[in-house]
């Protein structure tokens, strides 16, 4: 152990360090607002500004007002239920978001004819606020969680993780906020410009360092194997990040950039980093989340670890080179897409032996699906994650993706992996976050949970069934010919023959916003520490760890 | 070098870098000495829940 004054030392250089950062933020921020060359970054330059005041005099009361001395022992948790209730937050806004612009695809009147609230600035946004807000948070939630539970070891950093947390929402508020006023650089889940790519560069490299000095810092011989999947989430976003957003800024202090790679390499690029983002972002990040939730609340070890190494190796080696499939019969070269056809069919292997391991962890107490709506939740995200992850490779091959690309069944596939798997297993984790982490003895309503499950499966369902048929419906319109070789039908035709399926899609996405409010009611209730409704149905494990007694038997052997 | 023969050694490289790659995994993963260790940290999420586990700062 370091002496006492060590520690404090220390602790009062980097309150000072941090307090210098703020100060300095404050000052660039100024001088975008003030110099900025467009409206739009003078505005970011103000709320960039505005944010690291409020950061700096928090800083400040604390540094020089606080007597207390903080606490250093235990777990760091603070940022974890900071990011646990953004991502319910944030999940609320991106499926609100994401239904308007579902209505307005069916009833275009809903653009109001205002450039704000138009379609185009408005999906950024959704596909913004649903995989960087709300998967982001999720992910920045249970990473630090689980990382500290599995490692016995403290969150590194006494300010880092604040400032990876608080910074991550500035760069979702500045990314959003630069989308309605028409700041893109146009490359498709990579909108933000120059600026707010610099900013993330920096949270995400103190993210990484934060998860790695907490690895480093471990008190287990072993890394849990849902740490392996959350670092190779945080490293190969960062590089998908740093090479897919390499652009030139028109001028240092104005918006606009242009990216340094043309034509068919640009493509590729957006394309790799595209996949990846779905890949890494989406897939491995969240599978981190599967390997410690599943396990947990079954209150079983996984299935098979040995199966888990496989899948994590195989996985993150195959995953890298599926980007191409996005660009079959394009400028591509053949080989190309053929490469990345061929990959993505060979990732049906290591998605379905994860999918399994998930899965079989619950050999022995299926009965735990009929009682407990979290776990089978967390299950029903599993299977999702199966089905959606047949779907891909078989989209990718490339006669079947020559009647599929550019028609709603990619938009059909995307939302099963999105809303199914993502959506679902972030809800499971966070209904077991919430009691563990604000010391309560189970959800304010289980009954809730069980409410929210089957509203936003039904609407899952509405929603994929609607753009499985609209989409086949549509690729087969246009590739329709007459006895002449003449087109059959005429673009506007296939628009008005979705029609009917739209209302159905948007219907479905107004089912899965109604369960989300469902949940940030059950949340909001449970973190003011309302006492549950029907404690006596819920599962010893929901409640906070010092909370549940000894009375749970002795953990099953893994199944080999 | 012709194009060809460019193509022919990549695809070669790479079919038996991956191979390779796979059954080094595999033997691992499968190795006797390591059952023990995989045993031991599948029990890793059941085991440091009290908060003052994480005590002290290494």
């Amino acid at each position: 152990m370091k002496s006492n004054t060590q520690a404090i030392a220390w602790g009062a250089f980097s309150d000072i360090l941090a307090l210098a950062a703020a100060i300095g933020c404050i000052m660039l921020g100024l001088l975008f607002a003030v110099a900025g060359r467009d409206e739009a970054i003078a505005f970011h330059g103000w709320v960039f500004a505005a944010a690291a005041a409020i950061a700096a005099v928090y800083l400040f009361k604390y540094t020089f007002e606080s007597s207390e001395t903080s606490d250093e022992t235990g777990y760091f948790d603070g940022p974890v239920r900071v990011a646990t209730i953004a991502t319910v937050f944030w999940g609320v806004v991106g499926f609100l978001v994401g239904d308007l612009i579902a209505w307005q695809l069916a009833y275009p009147v809903l653009n109001f004819d205002l450039p704000w609230t138009s379609f185009a600035r408005l999906r950024p946004v959704h596909t913004s606020a649903v995989i960087f807000a709300f998967g982001g948070n999720a992910l920045l939630a249970t990473s630090f969680y689980v990382v500290q539970r599995t490692c016995r070891a403290r969150l590194a950093g006494r300010w880092s993780p604040w400032f990876v947390i608080w910074g991550y929402q500035l760069f979702l508020v500045l990314a959003a906020s630069g989308y309605v006023l028409g700041v893109t650089q146009s490359k498709e889940y990579a909108e933000p410009e120059w600026y707010v790519d610099l900013w993330l560069t920096l949270v995400w490299v103190v993210y990484l360092l934060v998860f790695l000095g907490t690895l480093a810092r471990r008190k287990e011989p072993h890394i849990y194997v849902a740490n392996w999947f959350y670092l190779a989430f945080i490293v190969t976003v960062a590089m998908l990040h740093l090479v897919n957003n390499t652009a030139l800024p028109v001028s240092f202090l104005g918006a606009k950039s242009y990216v340094v790679f043309g034509g068919v390499q640009d493509a590729m690029t957006q394309w790799w980093y595209g996949h990846n983002a779905v890949g890494f972002f989406l897939t491995a990040g969240f599978l981190g989340m599967m390997y410690y939730f599943v396990p947990k609340r079954a209150e079983r070890p996984v299935y098979s670890y040995r199966l888990s190494i496989v899948h994590f190796w195989s996985l993150i080696f195959l995953y890298i080179w599926a980007g191409p499939h996005h660009l079959h019969y394009t400028a591509l070269p053949d080989w190309a897409q053929t490469l990345g056809m061929t990959f993505s069919v060979m990732l049906w292997m290591p998605s379905w032996g994860g999918m399994i391991n998930g899965l079989m962890t619950l050999s022995g107490a299926w009965d735990k699906l009929r009682t407990d709506p979290v776990i089978r939740m967390l299950v029903v995200s599993v299977a999702f994650y199966g089905m959606s992850t047949f779907e891909g490779p078989l989209m990718s091959v490339k006669a079947v993706n020559s009647l599929s690309h550019y028609t709603d069944w990619t938009i059909g596939h995307v939302h099963s992996g999105a809303l199914g798997w993502v959506g679902f297993v972030s809800f499971g984790a966070v209904y077991c976050l919430v009691p563990w982490l604000w010391h309560r003895k189970g959800l304010y309503s289980q009954r809730l949970v069980e409410w929210h499950f089957w509203v936003s499966t039904l609407g899952i369902l509405l929603y994929i069934t609607s753009m499985w048929v609209s989409g086949i419906l549509q690729g087969l319109m246009w590739r329709a010919y007459d006895s002449l070789g003449f087109l059959e039908y005429s673009f506007v035709e296939t628009v008005e023959a979705m029609h009917p399926f739209y209302i159905i899609r948007a219907i479905g996405g107004l089912l899965f916003v109604i369960g989300s409010l469902l949940m940030a009611w059950n949340i909001w209730r449970t973190v003011r520490g309302d006492e549950p409704v029907d404690m006596k149905d819920q599962p010893r494990i929901a409640a906070a760890p010092e909370l549940r007694g000894s009375s749970g038997a002795a953990l099953p052997a893994a199944a080999e | 070098m012709e194009y060809e023969t460019v193509v022919m050694i990549s695809q070669i490289t790479a079919l038996l870098f991956f191979i390779a790659l796979f059954l080094a995994i595999v033997i691992y993963v499968f190795w006797p000495g390591n059952k023990k260790k995989f045993d031991e940290a599948s029990r890793l999420p059941f085991e440091n829940d009290e908060p003052d586990a994480g005590n002290g700062r290494g």
